[in-house]
């Protein structure tokens, strides 16, 4: 318990000092660029990867599990749309991108740590802590929204593709009928709130086990496992608390 | 100048720095030298502040450094040059933007001059037409030269050394205890070196301080090191097989 409370204590002192005056605007302006692409625009393909499957397989799914006639057949279509926006592109995308972004973050910044990098930051008078952390933080609570976007959009095209085109449990017209049907605009915007937030916490949780990390290789090869299994604990359970914030 | 006072330091009840006193004088390079885990990088890491001290006092000139806040402790940092153990050089960038990289975070140079004072720290450390190439493509040697290039491309009143001969042949690490002399010197910065080599303690030692234990046991220079009538640096000078040989005959 004590040691919780100290490791919380330590990221909220790291958080801090994340967020404190950066030295020159102009250095981590290109830094952001540097990680908008590096943490960003290199997880577009997996994220259309996943989402194209997933879609397809929610649409099956809906399919073979509504075949009794009361339901109507559009209703493939609301349910691909809904489990989409609503649970997969913020929550599952989040999860996957804890694996990809938060241990390649962990890894990069541990790795500093241990050969010294850190300390020559810190020797240098740069906050090593906001020049390493912020713009990466940045980068993702800017990026990632777009990221559910474009898997909100290539879920529901893999659901109708492979639910029209290829399987054809269902007709295109009645998919797009219901993926029109009862929208309600407002998950749109808690999908995005819910992937912000996830986004805080891959980059913080990934970064604070990156920034501490003491030892070797080994250690931090340990610290990159700790940062995806911590922050996808806290993806669920801000998912819960979420939710019930946003839709009750 | 650098000046120590009383400075203990411990991990975990474990007492690793006790009452360490001493001056670290400018335009002269002064040398730590001891066994490994005699507590040397702590030394190091608690003058520059990497170390939180348990007690002492650690002066840079008139500024007593210890005792200074976070944003207070940058601005004294902004005039120090530190080389690491393992040189430390930033992986993801090139040779050039590495030693640029102080240029860019703390001056308003344009890229024109930063690229001159790049070119001329590059030079000073004899590194030519590395430029571009990445901290992976270099010989331990040119790291270190690299990350002394990057030490003095703001001007450092103060420059510390890790072990910046540890993995080097004999030669290369003489050349890098030369360089790290002429630039001591040309510039008169208060040097510090962490060493246990005992070459380089014959070529620059010009101040040494002698630790063993976490305690200092010893102080003078290169010349008084061979006549100490201290036993533990007797062992350490000593412990070469050819410097054995060389004091039998």
């Amino acid at each position: 318990m004590f040691k919780f409370l100290g490791s919380l204590g330590r990221y909220f002192l790291l958080l801090g000092k994340v967020f404190s005056k950066p030295e020159k605007i102009s250095v981590y302006y290109k830094q952001t660029i540097r990680e908008l692409i590096f943490l960003g625009v290199n997880s577009i393909g997996i994220t259309v990867i996943i989402s194209f499957f997933m879609g397809a397989a929610i649409t099956l799914q809906t399919a073979y599990n509504t075949e009794n006639p009361i339901y109507p057949a559009y209703l493939i279509g609301l349910g691909c749309r809904d489990s989409i926006i609503l649970e997969f592109s913020s929550t599952i995308v989040a999860l996957i991108l804890a694996g990809k972004v938060g241990s390649n973050i962990a890894s990069e910044i541990g790795t500093m740590r241990v050969t010294e990098q850190i300390d020559a930051l810190e020797i240098m008078g740069v906050n090593s802590a906001s020049y390493l952390i912020l713009p990466k933080m940045i980068a993702t609570l800017i990026f990632n929204p777009f990221l559910t976007l474009i898997s909100i959009m290539v879920g529901i095209a893999g659901g109708w593709f492979v639910g029209t085109q290829i399987i054809g449990v269902i007709t295109s017209e009645q998919f797009i009928y219901g993926i029109q049907y009862a929208f309600i605009p407002y998950y749109i915007t808690y999908s995005l709130i819910k992937t912000v937030v996830f986004a805080f916490l891959i980059t913080s949780i990934s970064a604070y086990q990156g920034y501490f990390v003491k030892g070797g290789s080994l250690e931090v090869g340990q610290s990159s496992t700790k940062s995806v299994v911590y922050s996808s604990v806290f993806i669920l359970l801000f998912n819960v608390i979420l939710t019930q914030l946003l839709l009750s | 100048m650098i000046i120590v006072k009383n400075l203990n330091k411990s991990f975990n009840g474990r007492k690793v720095l006790s009452d360490i006193n001493v001056t670290f004088e400018t335009g002269i390079t002064n040398l730590i030298i001891g066994q490994s885990g005699s507590g040397k990088t702590v030394l190091l890491k608690s003058i520059v502040g990497l170390h939180d001290i348990d007690s002492g006092e650690v002066w840079f000139d008139d500024v007593l450094f210890n005792k200074l806040d976070f944003r207070q402790k940058k601005e004294i940092r902004k005039q120090m040059g530190m080389l690491f153990q393992g040189s430390a050089l930033f992986d993801s960038i090139t040779v050039e933007q590495n030693v640029r990289f102080p240029l860019d975070m703390f001056t308003n140079m344009t890229m024109k001059e930063k690229t001159r004072r790049v070119n001329f720290c590059l030079e000073r450390v004899n590194i030519i037409n590395a430029n571009k190439m990445y901290p992976a493509e270099l010989s331990g040697g040119m790291k270190k030269r690299v990350a002394i290039a990057r030490a003095i491309a703001l001007n450092p009143k103060y420059l510390l050394c890790d072990e910046p001969n540890s993995g080097l042949d004999p030669i290369t690490a003489n050349l890098i205890d030369k360089l790290i002399k002429e630039i001591t010197e040309e510039y008169s910065i208060t040097t510090i070196i962490n060493t246990h080599d005992m070459n380089s303690v014959m070529e620059i030692g010009e101040k040494v301080i002698f630790i063993s234990d976490g305690l200092k046991y010893w102080e003078g220079n290169k010349n008084e090191i061979l006549h100490s009538d201290c036993k533990l640096l007797n062992d350490f000078v000593f412990a070469n097989v050819l410097a054995k040989q060389l004091i039998n005959k």
